[in-house]
């Protein structure tokens, strides 16, 4: 029994409907990621390049910077900061070192992730060079110095929700990206 | 209640070419190949009723547990799940098992195939004036696949998943606990039962919109639609908008788990809090699913018990619509602990707060329907009237923790179990008990009994405040959900929540000796044996209906009752 035309264009009509959401749902992927670039939200620090931070002007008022770091559980890296606050003038450039080094006798490419906190001073936060832009490769044993270059927004300034932030932390986790030898690794991935 | 059938009657012996409205098929082919919308109906109540008997004694193997500090029968319990001498992590495993399982198996394979494939299935065509749904056989797949997820669900208990047998993440399934942290096959057999019980639903929800678009009687505009329909209705909507989601948001968890991606996972550049965004996009619409068909029901009852037209239909019918559309935007306020910023906070709050209004709409009308009508107690009624009481209760509270600061302190705490309890259990239960004694009669052709059934509601109620009521104290006093144990300090009133479950349990006896007593000592049921109230079409029809109804379609009046 066919069901009437009618039936089958409402029928059609809710379907497509779902699948809409559907991928609506798979859409939310980039768009919360866009999101989170655009707004800072969840401590998304921002990214500028050479020609806007040309543009930024030293505001005078300074601001305490806390440097985190510290690795996946499987990552068998030391990585540590070289300094463990800095105080820098609002809008100013600054730049920031960290260590690490390769324990393991593999060759290991990581990614670091980052955060800052408080959360709502991530849209101020801007990185002119990182060395979290990339993939980074440490040979066995081998040991690596890497900057950061970044400025406070004086924007922060004028910001209500940001007039009690006194510090803001900086936070990397570094990941393992590719081992040369997955097999090599002492700690097995907690979910494989 | 909105409309009469001026000029129907639908008694099979009074017209001749009815002779075959009772053919029935032969056992098999009617039952598993059912294309009929009240055999369907009638298997969706009784797989809830199962499934509510497993999702119960989850809760009644999680209250024992409870009653006093320490851990007692958790052993026992992860032994029944396959574990053989669990030390005392798997033995915790369990609990985590036990509350996923007693939280999907109510939500999935409980009230929704009871309010909405039962009740629904059974009422919605009669009360438009159809002959069946639009998709007789599409209905028959959303019931077995609806059975196949609890099926998946209920094989998920006894494989691995993690630290021991089961699936232990909570009902919400949130990564990383779901993915890194959950190895073994029982969490891939619970995202598989969701994704089963989904298709199900989704498809249930297309049958639904297209029946009542476009198989109403002649005369039955969107207008005259009684408010279970409407309720039906918007309910249909909110299952097509928000299951793709969750399906979406699980299959990524799936991939994430066995195909090595990192949508979730921050490692990769994903993030968890992502999945608790579209998880809850799913969520919230999800609880009014649950509450809204239970709306529809409790204003037919209320309407049919105080002789009178429901009080403002129109405000009644689109308060659900509202409510339906401003729970797609206030998910967040499941969130708050998540770090979200103060404006955030704010809007989530305030967008909550205003579902108030709407609810509150539906509150008062029912009310006002039974201000100045010839109020009768019958069984169905005092269910209504306890349904009110206990909603608003639980409505009350859900405008408390609305408050983002609020939340900030009792979030994760037994106030919300009793928050959310009041409304889904005491408030959807309620709904159930009071739409099954209003319809049971017209189901099944025998009476209930009365007494028993006022029994039934009288210690149900004792029973369930006696769980309910002691959390929002142990969770104002800090009591954390999702723990097997606790604080010395909280054994009182975890007492008498125990007690309280076994008081309950005790209700559900008489429920079931009430059952019986219908089918072998129960007076046959009239067409409308509530009398002069009963206005939509159902009473129209021999109590239980012929097997095909409405060969003729009936008109409808243009004498309105709203």
């Amino acid at each position: 029994m066919a069901a009437p035309r009618s039936n089958r264009k409402v029928a059609l009509t809710a379907a497509s409907a779902a699948l809409a959401m559907l991928g609506l749902g798979f859409a939310s992927v980039p768009l919360y990621r866009i999101f989170c670039q655009v707004t800072g939200y969840g401590g998304t620090t921002q990214r500028a390049d050479e020609a806007k931070a040309a543009t930024v002007q030293d505001s005078g008022h300074t601001i305490s910077i806390r440097f985190d770091a510290n690795v996946e559980r499987d990552m068998p890296w030391q990585f540590k900061p070289l300094q463990r606050t800095d105080t820098v003038s609002i809008g100013a450039r600054d730049m920031a070192l960290f260590w690490a080094k390769n324990d393991s006798d593999k060759t290991v490419t990581g990614t670091a992730s980052f955060n800052v906190e408080p959360e709502q001073a991530a849209r101020y936060f801007n990185k002119i060079q990182c060395f979290c832009f990339t993939e980074q490769t440490l040979k066995p044993g081998e040991e690596v110095r890497m900057p950061v270059l970044y400025y406070v927004d004086p924007a922060i300034l004028t910001d209500p929700d940001n007039k009690d932030v006194q510090q803001i932390t900086l936070s990397y986790t570094f990941h393992v990206t590719r081992v040369e030898d997955a097999k090599a690794l002492d700690h097995p991935r907690a979910g494989s | 209640m909105a409309t009469t059938a001026d000029h129907f009657q639908a008694h099979p012996e009074d017209h001749g070419h009815h002779h075959d409205a009772e053919h029935k098929p032969a056992f098999f082919a009617r039952w598993f190949m059912s294309t009929n919308h009240k055999d369907i109906g009638t298997m969706y109540l009784i797989f809830a009723i199962i499934a509510g008997i497993v999702g119960g004694a989850f809760s009644g193997m999680m209250r024992v547990e409870l009653n006093e500090p320490g851990i007692q029968y958790l052993d026992t319990f992860a032994r029944w799940f396959g574990a053989v001498n669990p030390d005392f992590n798997t033995t915790l495993h369990t609990w985590n098992v036990l509350i996923t399982a007693h939280g999907l198996i109510m939500v999935f394979f409980m009230v929704m195939p009871a309010i909405i494939g039962g009740f629904g299935n059974w009422f919605v065509p009669i009360m438009i004036g159809a002959p069946d749904m639009a998709f007789p056989r599409m209905n028959n797949i959303s019931f077995w696949l609806t059975v196949a997820g609890f099926c998946s669900l209920l094989c998920s208990a006894f494989v691995p998943g993690g630290t021991g047998n089961g699936a232990g993440t909570g009902w919400t399934v949130y990564a990383p606990l779901s993915t890194s942290g959950s190895p073994g096959p029982a969490v891939d057999f619970g995202i598989f039962a969701l994704h089963l019980a989904g298709a199900g639903s989704i498809m249930g929800a297309i049958n639904f919109i297209t029946t009542i678009f476009n198989m109403r009687a002649p005369g039955m505009t969107i207008h005259k639609m009684p408010l279970f329909v409407w309720s039906v209705l918007v309910t249909a909507f909110l299952l097509l908008l928000s299951l793709p989601v969750l399906a979406a948001a699980i299959t990524m968890l799936l991939t994430d788990r066995n195909f090595g991606t990192t949508f979730f996972d921050a490692s990769g550049g994903g993030d968890p809090v992502l999945y608790q965004h579209l998880f809850w996009f799913f969520g919230h619409p999800e609880v009014y699913i649950m509450i809204l068909p239970g709306f529809g029901i409790i204003s037919q009852i209320i309407s049919t018990f105080s002789k009178k037209p429901v009080f403002g239909y129109l405000g009644m019918a689109y308060a659900m619509v509202a409510i339906g559309v401003v729970g797609f935007i206030v998910w967040a306020h499941h969130m708050y602990a998540t770090g979200l910023s103060v404006n955030t906070k704010m809007y989530f709050t305030a967008a909550t707060m205003v579902i108030a209004v709407p609810t509150g709409v539906k509150i008062f009308s029912w009310i006002a329907t039974m201000w100045g009508g010839s109020v009768e107690f019958k069984s169905p009624m005092v269910w209504a009237m306890g349904f009110i009481f206990l909603f608003t209760v639980g409505g009350v509270t859900g405008v408390y923790l609305a408050n983002g600061g609020i939340d900030d302190v009792v979030h994760d705490t037994y106030f919300v179990v009793a928050h959310f309890h009041y409304v889904l259990s005491l408030g959807a239960v309620t709904a159930l008990f009071a739409g099954f004694y209003y319809w049971f009669p017209k189901m099944s052709g025998r009476m209930h009994s009365e007494f028993l059934s006022h029994v039934h509601f009288w210690i149900f109620f004792v029973g369930v405040n006696m769980i309910f009521f002691p959390m929002h104290f142990l969770g104002l006093q800090g009591m954390p959900r999702r723990y097997p144990d606790y604080a010395e300090a909280y054994t009182h009133w975890n007492h008498i929540a125990t007690v309280g479950y076994m008081v309950m349990a005790a209700s559900l006896v008489v429920w079931f000796i009430n059952i019986a007593y219908a089918y072998i000592a129960g007076k046959k049921a009239e067409d409308n044996y509530w009398g002069e109230g009963a206005t939509t079409l159902e009473w129209t029809l021999t109590s239980p209906p012929p097997f095909h109804q409405f060969e003729t379609l009936p008109v409808i009046g243009e004498t309105v009752h709203h």
